[in-house]
Formats: structure tokens, sequence, C-alpha cells
């Protein structure tokens, strides 16, 4: 890739101010949008190949062009700062060090789908983000960035931050939806009521992430002919064992162990044992596995339903217990279950049972079969990708770390603790 | 009990105004009564349904679902540690440790004194400084057992 630009600026201090970003080029992607016409803004869009940065994957223009054009229908466009998967930071870094990035990406995807109104669901525990994005908005709206007559242009648009209060599962697009209609965040039910179609207040609705519209912004700005000459930059939240944990940016389909490089490599002393590719709701892969590309491309990244989800890269050393580590994962998916259906409410609270006995040195040898079975029993069974993504976890490490396991059970001991303390 | 000010009353309405349907000002509306009362009693609860013309079974519902509500008293700061993959891998248990120790209590728990509350939190997305904790509002880490005393005494 030539040049980094989503971070190019996130260490300059006064970024966020809207002059500082004016005299470095921002809102030229806006101008360049409210010249064109709003269907060649998401041709332009759908050219560069950007695909949706919150997990999923799904191609942005698109997904634009589901909804319907009508001017007379009310459309909705929602963002996605809800930032939750484990191990996942870059869209926290994107709202704290370049907020009026996100906000020239609002305004352009809203200019191209014919929105109005936007809301930004943000993470309650983002309070220094809701400070800084809160402070840009209100310069954006006082320099005719927002609010009626954009520039001249004679398109509105009104951007309301409205707020999380704490539930992992409020990120899924449908959950995040009611969380936003003031209710508890439980999935609804696809289809019907895919956004696009029936989203917030049952309009039509595009919800992206807040990485997505920062790559909008600057495919505006540049041309998708230049972006798509970038080699399709995505934004690597790398942590775990390494050297310099932090987000990075490569082009998509780097390998796993060029990722790896980026953030310094595996601490001195340590070898690389295994990783989750992207955040926990990925399966855990072994060393074999660094030389794959981190792309949605799912015939390389798909070993027992791997993904690039959110592109969070979780490194883990020779030190690293892997029971330990996937019960861990599984309690967070327990504890983070909305508790709408019986596979995933349930075989969370079972899995977790097996993992706390194994841990505590009284697991049975039909306990793995067991895992498997329940893990299976989850498979294709519940009804949004939380639960699902509980089995890869458990099928990879069964696979790849099975004697981690058994040595647990015969020997009510770690050995690899054991090992990394001595 | 206390009632709601009049100011967090006037907020919620500002909130109310700002969506289509007055519902989704709800969570914002129930963190201005939690700011104000500490504490979501049934009596802050009733009132922010009735500002809202909300069922209150309704309120309550909503409010119970999330973690970041209050229904008892808790300390005037919150610490959140996070105990997710990254910050185990990084030796958040260590920290947790010192801080139960230096506070003296378990997890869930209030110091006598009234001044922190103890939760483990999941990932708090600043997984670049893990172990990381919260105080409050404010991100704390790479976080060392032996600073804890230090960082504790910023927090009165
Ligand atoms: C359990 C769960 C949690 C999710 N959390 C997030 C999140 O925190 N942020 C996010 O942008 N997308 C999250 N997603 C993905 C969203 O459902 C949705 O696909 C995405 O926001 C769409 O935006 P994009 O097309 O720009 O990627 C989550 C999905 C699931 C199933
Ligand atoms: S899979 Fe889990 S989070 Fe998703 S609807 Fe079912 S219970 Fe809720």
């Amino acid at each position: 890739m030539s040049e980094s630009f989503l971070l190019r600026y996130v260490h300059e201090p006064d970024q966020g101010e809207l002059d500082a970003y004016l005299s470095r080029g921002g809102y030229e992607g806006l101008r360049r949008a409210l010249a064109m016409a709003p269907e060649q803004v998401t041709d332009e869009v759908e050219k560069s190949g950007l695909r949706g940065r919150g997990g999923a994957g799904f191609g942005t223009g698109r997904k634009w062009k589901f909804l319907p054009r009508d001017p007379a229908v009310t459309k909705y466009l929602v963002v996605n700062a809800d930032e939750g998967e484990p191990g996942t930071f870059k869209d926290r870094t994107l709202l704290e060090c370049d907020p009026h990035r996100l906000i020239e990406g609002i305004v352009i995807a809203g200019y191209a789908i014919g929105a109005h109104q936007a809301f930004i669901y943000l993470r309650r525990e983002f309070h220094r983000a809701r400070g800084l994005l809160e402070r840009a908005i209100a310069q954006a709206y006082a320099k005719g960035y927002l609010g009626a007559d954009i520039q001249g242009s004679g398109y509105r648009l009104d951007v309301v931050v409205a707020t999380g209060a704490g539930a992992y599962i409020a990120g899924e697009e449908t959950a995040l939806l009611e969380s936003l209609e003031g209710r508890r965040a439980m999935p609804r039910l696809k289809p019907p009521f895919y956004p696009a179609v029936k989203g917030l207040y049952m309009q039509p609705t595009a919800l992206n992430n807040v990485e997505t519209l920062c790559h909008v912004a600057w495919i505006l700005a540049r041309g998708q002919e230049w972006y798509r000459q970038q080699g399709a930059p995505i934004l690597f939240s790398v942590s775990g064992h390494v050297q310099r944990p932090g987000v990075y940016e490569l082009p998509l389909g780097t390998t796993i162990r060029k990722v790896l490089e980026a953030a310094g490599g595996m601490r001195p002393g340590r070898a690389f044992k295994a990783c989750f590719p992207g955040g926990s709701s990925a399966a855990i892969l072994p060393e074999a596995y660094l030389d794959t590309p981190m792309d949605y491309d799912l015939t390389k990244l798909d070993v027992y339903g791997s993904m690039l989800g959110s592109a969070a890269l979780i490194v883990m050393d020779d030190s690293t217990c892997m029971v330990e580590v996937v019960a861990r994962t599984v309690e967070f998916y327990r504890d983070e279950s909305c508790g709408k259906c019986t596979p995933c409410r349930e075989g969370t609270v079972w899995i977790t049972q097996v993992f706390d006995r194994i841990l505590h040195g009284q697991g049975r040898t039909e306990d793995l079969d067991l895992l498997n079975g329940i893990a299976k029993g989850m498979t294709g069974t519940c009804f949004c990708p939380l639960g699902e993504s509980v089995p890869p976890a458990i099928y990879s490490t069964l696979r790849f770390f099975r004697h981690e396991y058994e040595h647990h059970i015969r020997t009510a001991s770690c050995d690899v603790r054991a090992a990394a303390h001595a | 009990m206390p009632d709601l000010s009049d100011a967090a009353k006037t907020e919620i309405r500002r909130l109310m105004a700002q969506f289509p349907h007055r519902q989704s000002a709800l969570l914002g509306a129930l963190f201005v009564a939690q700011e104000e009362a500490g504490v979501l009693f049934p009596e802050i609860v009733a009132q922010v349904a009735e500002v809202m013309r909300l069922p209150e079974s309704e309120v309550t519902s909503v409010a119970s679902f999330y973690h970041l509500f209050r229904f008892k008293p808790e300390g005037r700061h919150l610490i959140q540690v996070c105990t997710n993959v990254s910050c185990l891998l990084n030796g958040c248990d260590r920290a947790l440790e010192r801080l139960k120790h230096r506070l003296g209590i378990e997890v869930g728990e209030t110091t006598p004194d009234g001044r922190f509350t103890l939760r483990t939190a999941e990932c708090l997305a600043a997984c670049e400084i893990a172990p990381m904790m919260m105080i409050g509002p404010d991100r704390h880490g790479p976080v060392q057992p032996e600073q804890i005393d230090e960082i504790l005494g910023k927090y009165v």
C-alpha cells in the first residue's frame, strides 16, 4: 500500500478542530459529493469495493442501493459506534482522533441515500469520544456542514448522538435499532426486519460502522480509482502478547504474520501459539495458519468458522492456557446473551459449567464430547450471530489444542502455566 | 426519596425532542436520572416514566436489561476492571487482586467509606493499554499492580 490515510492525522492533537481539519483537506469529499447526483455517490462507493467494517463485510454501496429512492419515504442513517467486539478498538480511535472525518462520511452517506436525519449510537463508556464528537458536531453546524442547506446545496441533514447503556448485543444491527427506539436490545427477525427495508421506526435505514463511514469520506475526497489503488486498506486492532499493541492500517488480505510483525512481533523469549483473527467471535487459529491472508474471502480464513470479523487480531504466546482463554470467552457470551433464544441462553451456561469443572480439576473424560455436542446444538440454531459465535472457539481448540484439555482433565493441573512460570 | 429536579426533567424533555419518537430518549433519560439520584430507585424510575409518558413497567424492564444502570447505592467512583481476553492475557488478574486487597472488598462490593465500587467489565475497547480499567470516565492502563495506590489516590 502506498500511503496510510485513515490513520494519517491521528497523532495531530488539533485534528478534532474544524479549522485544522479543513486545512488538511477536510470536507473535500463532501464538496465533491454534493456536486454529484446521490446515485452517482452510491455508485462511486460501490465501485470502490468498500465492504462494511463492522464485522459482516457487506458491500457498502450495495447496501445503500437496497433503500428505496422515493423521496417521499422517510429514510434514516444510523451509525454503529457501539464497538464492543473483544479486542476491537479502531472505531474508538477514529472517534477520538478524527471526529470530523466521521461527520463528513455521515453527510455523504446521508446525501447518497436521501436521509435527513442521522443518529450515532455511541457506546456509553466512550466518554472522551462523546465530548469530542459533540464538540465537532457543534462546529460542523456552525459552519454549515450540518443542518439546513449544507454548503449551499439545498441538502439538509441533522445528526443526533444517542447513547448505549452497556450491552454487547446492542452492536448487532437490529438489536441496536431496538435500543435506539428505547427498548431492550433484543435482535429482530430477519426477514422481514432488514434495516434497509424495515429499520428505525420501521422506515428504511442505512446502518454503518464508524470505520466504514470514514472510508467513505476518503473515497469521495480522492475518488474510487485512487482508493482501489491503495489496496483496500483496513484497520487492524492488534492486542494480546505483542510488543506494540495498537491500531494498524494495512491492505485487506495481509497475512496474519505480517500484521503481527507490524505490531512489533512477539515479546522477547516468547513464541507464537495461537490467535483470534477477527475478535473473539472467530475461531482460534494455531501457528500453521500464520500465512493465511486476513480477508473477508471465506475460502481463506474460514477454518472452523474463523473469519476476519472486526479485524481484531488477539495474539497469544506460549504461556497461554487455551482452556482458560476459551472459558473466559464463553463466559463473555453467556453474560452478554440477550436471552431471547434457548440455544444461546442455555448453551452458554452449560458450556461454562463444563469449563468450570475442567479448570477446577473436576473434569471428566466425556466432557470433551459433551462440549462438542453442546456446540453442535448451538450451530445454526441461534436466533442471531451472538450465539453462533460460541462454537468456533470450541471446535478449533478441541481440534488444535485437545491435549491441553486432556491434560487438565487427567492431572487436574495446567502444564502450560506450570511451564511458563517455572 | 428526593424528587427529580426540574433541571433533570427539563433535560429529559430536551432529549425527547431530539427524536421522532420520545421513547428513543429513554436510555439517555435514565442516565440523567441516575446521575442526579445516584440510584434508579423505583420512585425515580416512576418519575422518568411520568415525564416521558411511558408505562413504569416498560421503563423498569428496559433499565434492567443494560449493565450500566444501578438499582442499589454504590460508591462515588466506579472502578471497572476489564477482564476480557486481551486484558486476561496481559495480567488483569494481578491488578484485580491488588485492587481487592487495597480496597478490602470483593468484586461487586463498595468500600465502607462509600468511595469506590469495584466491578469487572467486558472489553472496553482500549486493548492497546491492556490490562486496563476505568475509574469513572477515565481510562487507566497498562495497569501494573504497584501503580494502583497512586491511581486510587487521585479519586477522593
Ligand atoms: C453480536 C454482534 C455485535 C456486533 N457489534 C458491532 C459493533 O460493535 N460495531 C459495529 O459496527 N458492528 C457490530 N456488529 C455488526 C453489525 O450488526 C452490522 O453488521 C454493522 O454495524 C453494519 O455496518 P457496516 O456494513 O458498515 O459494517 C455486530 C454484530 C453482532 C452479531
Ligand atoms: S443468539 Fe443469543 S443474543 Fe442472539 S437472540 Fe439468541 S439469545 Fe439473544
